[in-house]
């Protein structure tokens, strides 16, 4: 069943939401959108790189979205406003990106599917990678899971009962890249964070607990992927958008849902 | 006995202020302390510093090996796009089981809240939630950081007499950040007063007489003292004759009993 692309491709998004809808809660819950649009930008120079040296695209994204994190928290730590700093890097990363990537030749033309995923061309190989990487993120948080959601709820609160709050961002910057650089095939850098924050963003409207929340992302997350790529393969629409713009409409449901309830 | 909490010598710096200069600070097992003083005057600074959450400048803070803090802080907003109820709240960080968080809210006087969610608590539900949280952790001192902001006077009374209440059956040491002046005062073992330095520092009585106190809150001679009085009058033979205290020698020796009997 495998041979078939729109199998995987709904197996590949499906297996994403393991790893984007707790991931996307907490960046829900800390307002770190901004921090995930950026190293999602910055996958764009990772992308470029892959290709100028040769290396997996998942290993270029990886590693330069980790780069990107681990520099964000090292100069926020001195005193310059975070959104200036996110700025500055998303898009020094994304414009450099492009410009390395128009310097490799054959690149090109394909640049379109890193921006916004090409979900209907992931192998089999793929598949398996987004699995196993989105598991690695679940797991990472699952384990972590109290002390990242006392350190969410307050930092201060966290310190006093013995955690390290900074171990916790590290952790959840961690899951950000490594999220980022599975996700890049499929959505693309440019709405990947709207994959982490649509679903949870709906979820929220109707749960009651962090927990239910960070199920319900999932939830809704496989419902968009799966009514995204219905809606590419009934109008030839672009997969990725599809699935974003699924989300999006599931989103309104909720607000709907939460006023009559 | 040890202390649960000693600094020495403590200085802390924001920038090129320096908002804690050369404090020293001690609290033992079981004792009440409060800290006193106008606003910007570096209490909230430091509680965090003996907790470790703010880096100091110079001199040293040690805390008991394995010491168990219930810290109560002075603000605590839950972003409303986290789902939260009150029963898990009571989780964070270690799951407690539901009869024994039943049994802290209880004691802290809101049984029954746990399936509501925090963003719907009243300020003085809200407070209880966060001192049974803290309570959970069975700490070996309560630090609470002005837990009354946004109370009643009724409310902060109340508030104050269950911290005293569960200091008497739990025997756990209590810090605390106050300028609720007179509630404070006489629940306390000590009161030390600060402005950027200890001021003074003694039992409640003595430092409600001390100069340096009436002065850093503008009290005319009496009247913090008379407040104080009305409020206690009932062990005030007790401290009759109580002297000037050897631990806080820039206090002054309490020279007039005139207001005694206001």
């Amino acid at each position: 069943m495998l041979d078939d692309f729109l199998m995987r491709a709904g197996l590949a998004g499906i297996g994403l939401t393991f790893a984007t809808g707790p991931l996307g809660s907490f960046v829900v819950w800390r307002r770190m959108a901004y921090f995930g649009d950026a190293t999602a930008h910055a996958a764009i120079l990772g992308v470029a790189l892959s290709f100028g040296f040769g290396l997996s695209i998942y290993v270029g994204t990886l590693a330069v979205a980790l780069a990107m994190a681990v520099t964000v928290a090292i100069l926020s730590g001195r005193g310059h406003a975070l959104d200036t700093l996110l700025g500055v890097l998303a898009h020094a990363a994304l414009a450099f990106g492009l410009v390395a990537a128009s310097f490799i030749s054959g690149l090109r033309v394909d640049l379109s599917a890193y921006l916004f995923g090409d979900i209907l061309a992931v192998s089999r190989a793929d598949v398996g990678i987004i699995w196993a990487g989105s598991a690695l993120v679940a797991l990472l948080l699952a384990w972590r899971w109290q002390g990242l959601l006392t350190a969410t709820v307050n930092e201060e609160l966290a310190q006093a009962s013995g955690l390290n709050p900074r171990a916790e961002q590290l952790v959840l910057t961690l899951a950000l890249a490594l999220t980022v650089a599975v996700a890049i095939k499929i959505v693309g850098a440019l709405l990947i964070s709207a994959l982490l924050i649509l679903p949870a963003a709906a979820a929220r409207q109707l749960a009651r607990g962090p927990e239910v929340m960070a199920f319900g992302a999932t939830a809704v997350g496989s419902l968009s992927v799966l009514a995204g790529l219905a809606a590419s393969l009934r109008w030839d629409a672009p997969a990725g958008p599809s699935i974003v713009a699924a989300a999006a409409v599931l989103f309104a449901v909720s607000l709907l849902a939460r006023r009559r309830s | 006995m040890i202390p649960l909490i000693t600094a020495s010598g403590l200085s802390v710096r924001h920038g090129d202020a320096e908002v804690l200069s050369q404090v020293d600070f001690t609290i033992a097992p079981g004792e009440i302390v409060t800290v006193v003083g106008p606003n910007g005057s570096g209490k909230s600074t430091l509680i965090r510093a003996l907790i470790g959450l703010e880096p100091m400048a110079s001199g040293t803070v040690t805390r008991r090996e394995d010491l168990v803090i219930g810290y109560v802080p002075q603000k605590l907003h839950i972003d409303p796009s986290l789902p939260m109820t009150v029963r898990r709240f009571l989780s964070l960080p270690r799951r407690v089981d539901d009869a024994s968080a039943e049994a802290a809210l209880l004691r802290t006087g809101v049984p029954g809240l746990g399936g509501r969610q925090i963003a719907r608590l009243s300020g003085g539900q809200f407070q209880r939630v966060l001192l049974a949280r803290a309570l959970l952790a069975r700490p070996d001192i309560l630090i609470l950081d002005e837990p009354t902001q946004g109370l009643d006077q009724p409310g902060t009374a109340a508030f104050y007499k269950l911290i005293e209440e569960v200091r008497g059956e739990t025997g756990s040491a209590v810090l605390m950040v106050s300028h609720d002046l007179h509630v404070v005062m006489s629940a306390s073992d000590r009161v030390i007063c600060l402005n950027g330095h200890v001021c003074c520092a003694g039992t409640p009585r003595v430092v409600s007489e001390a100069p340096e106190y009436r002065a850093l809150f503008g009290l005319g001679t009496g009247g913090a003292f008379a407040l104080y009085r009305h409020v206690h009058d009932h062990d005030h033979e007790a401290d009759e004759g109580h002297g000037h205290d050897p631990s806080a020698p820039h206090c002054a020796h309490p020279h007039s009993h005139e207001h005694d009997h206001a």
